[in-house]
């Protein structure tokens, strides 16, 4: 089987490929660029937080109406948005720092979240909600990652001066008039209604790889952010094209074969990428 | 250029997490006036410059900003408050200052884009215009929120520690500027610790210790008693 097989034929023949591959690619273009500004803000834990802090709302939707896509998505966006809110809050109210506050809740929301898949399902539905189910989009599913994709890309596109200016400068934003605040509403929304839709291709744990994994890549090829972005959406394109061949050649499991090859994408860029690349940064610099 | 702007405030106390800073401040910037803004540290000299920029809402009393309102205010924030790891271009970060004419949608125009450029040539910036935030010096930084502060073109300019952390070049010149904004009819506030600076440069003063201690022209502001009870206030409030 020659290269050009080993790549093509697996989408060519089957149409539970290409379903995946369009998945995978447009969960890629929507999430990767937000990833690119959780890195920046030093918020990459965020997502991690978030993407747990969905869980219970998927659960409830879940065990009020069985696998209905648009529960359990209102259910995810309804308690990722209370999770953010409710630390926020509790950061501002008292001495607990924001990023402790985000810990204790999301680890609530990941226990109530696995009780509550539980009580109705088997563990086999469980798996899914926690790992996604890439090979298996139906056309609904398809729809919403799309849709997703297409709105976040939009919607960055309007507010992307505003983001940067709030975090280079947040303060300064306010001073001169811009609303800082809900431009960082308006991001957290995007991030969770990204991690919503991308629990149904790679799982509510693992859609966070694909957001932030491509993100950090990038940051090690490219200085500017403008740069960043694309470059993580492709690098993000790329590793689910790799990680959906690994996974149809070798039999393995799609998602985490996805989020590996975002991982030795990642891997390659420390070491190779010349933005402070291990092997790129002459060695007085390393020690600043 | 347009309306006179004037600051006044009346009995504003600003603070933190619901406590108090600086307190019931009452007095009046004038139009076209010169300021130095002095005090220990934690006096709230920076509180004070941020409750005028609405950055902090006054937790009792009000701050009135009259003519342009707080459009015309600019301000040069203390450099440490920017994330500087964050990759844009020095003349991105100039850019910023346009922010009430271009907003988060408008193009930054050529008219727009001179004016930076313009800005940083005065600070000495030009040849750094492409370069990352992240590679300038503390001078260097300082300079470039200096051009930030000149691209917003307002009536009154505040300034917060702007000689921090800024060799003594550099401050000679930024302070040259500052008295030539001045002359243009600026009103400018700044917020200073070398007091022989303000002696020498800034006919009015404000001595600030967690309150007003003294307001007035620079002489009598900066006179021995009032300096020694801004101490005695600034050890209590250690202790």
């Amino acid at each position: 089987m020659s290269l050009a097989q080993w790549v093509v034929s697996p989408f060519l023949d089957y149409g539970f490929m290409r379903r995946a591959l369009a998945g995978a690619c447009a969960l890629s273009l929507g999430a990767a660029p937000l990833g690119v500004f959780l890195v920046l803000r030093r918020m990459s834990l965020m997502g991690d937080a978030m993407s747990h802090a969905i869980l219970p709302g998927v659960a409830a939707g879940f065990l009020l109406s069985g696998l209905s896509l648009g529960a359990m998505m209102l259910g995810g966006i309804a308690t990722g948005l209370a999770v953010a809110l409710l630390a926020g809050l509790v950061a501002r109210l008292t001495p607990l720092r924001e990023d402790a506050s985000f810990a204790a809740f999301y680890l609530i929301s990941l226990g109530l979240g696995v009780l509550l898949v539980s009580l109705r399902g088997s563990n086999m539905d469980l798996l899914h909600v926690l790992f996604g189910t890439v090979l298996g989009l139906d056309d609904p599913a398809l729809l919403l990652v799309t849709a997703v994709a297409s709105a976040t890309l939009l919607a960055l596109a309007a507010i992307y001066r505003l983001l940067v200016a709030e975090c280079l400068d947040p303060g300064f934003l306010r001073a001169s008039g811009g609303a800082g605040g809900w431009v960082h509403m308006g991001f957290l929304v995007l991030v969770v209604l990204n991690l919503v839709a991308g629990f149904q291709v790679l799982g509510t744990l693992m859609v966070v790889g694909i957001m932030m994994l491509p993100a950090a890549a990038a940051r090690f090829w490219v200085r500017s952010a403008a740069g960043q972005i694309p470059l993580a959406a492709g690098l993000g394109v790329a590793a689910s094209v790799a990680g959906l061949l690994v996974s149809y050649h070798f039999n393995v499991p799609a998602s985490p074969a996805i989020i590996l090859a975002a991982g030795a994408c990642y891997l390659f860029s420390i070491v190779g990428g010349p933005q402070g690349g291990l092997l790129r940064t002459p060695r007085r610099l390393r020690r600043a | 250029m347009s309306a006179p702007v004037t600051i006044e405030l009346d009995d504003a106390s600003f603070g933190w997490h619901g406590h108090p800073a600086l307190k019931s401040v009452s007095g009046r910037f004038a139009a076209g006036g010169m300021t130095a803004v002095v005090g220990p540290n934690g006096a709230g000299k920076s509180t004070l410059i941020k409750g005028i920029m609405g950055v902090l809402r006054p937790m009792t009393g009000s701050v009135r900003i009259t003519g342009a309102g707080r459009a015309g205010l600019a301000w040069l924030p203390q450099a440490a408050e920017l994330d500087r790891s964050f990759p844009v271009s020095v003349l991105e970060l100039v850019a910023m200052g346009a922010w009430r004419r271009v907003g988060g949608w408008r193009r930054v125009g050529d008219e727009e884009l001179a004016r930076c450029m313009h800005a940083l040539e005065t600070v000495g910036l030009a040849d750094a215009a492409a370069r990352g935030v992240g590679t300038l010096s503390g001078g260097q930084m300082q300079r470039a929120l200096f051009a930030r502060m000149l691209v917003q073109d307002a009536p009154v300019l505040l300034l917060d520690e702007p000689f921090a952390a800024v060799d003594s070049h550099t401050a000679d010149e930024l302070m040259a500027l500052l008295c030539g904004l001045h002359g243009q009819g600026r009103t400018v506030i700044a917020v200073l610790h070398d007091l022989d600076l303000v002696r020498d440069h800034f006919p009015e003063c404000l001595l600030l210790s967690g309150a007003v201690v003294a307001w007035g022209d620079t002489a009598s502001a900066l006179d021995d008693a009032h300096l020694k009870a801004a101490r005695q206030w600034h050890a209590r409030a250690r202790a």
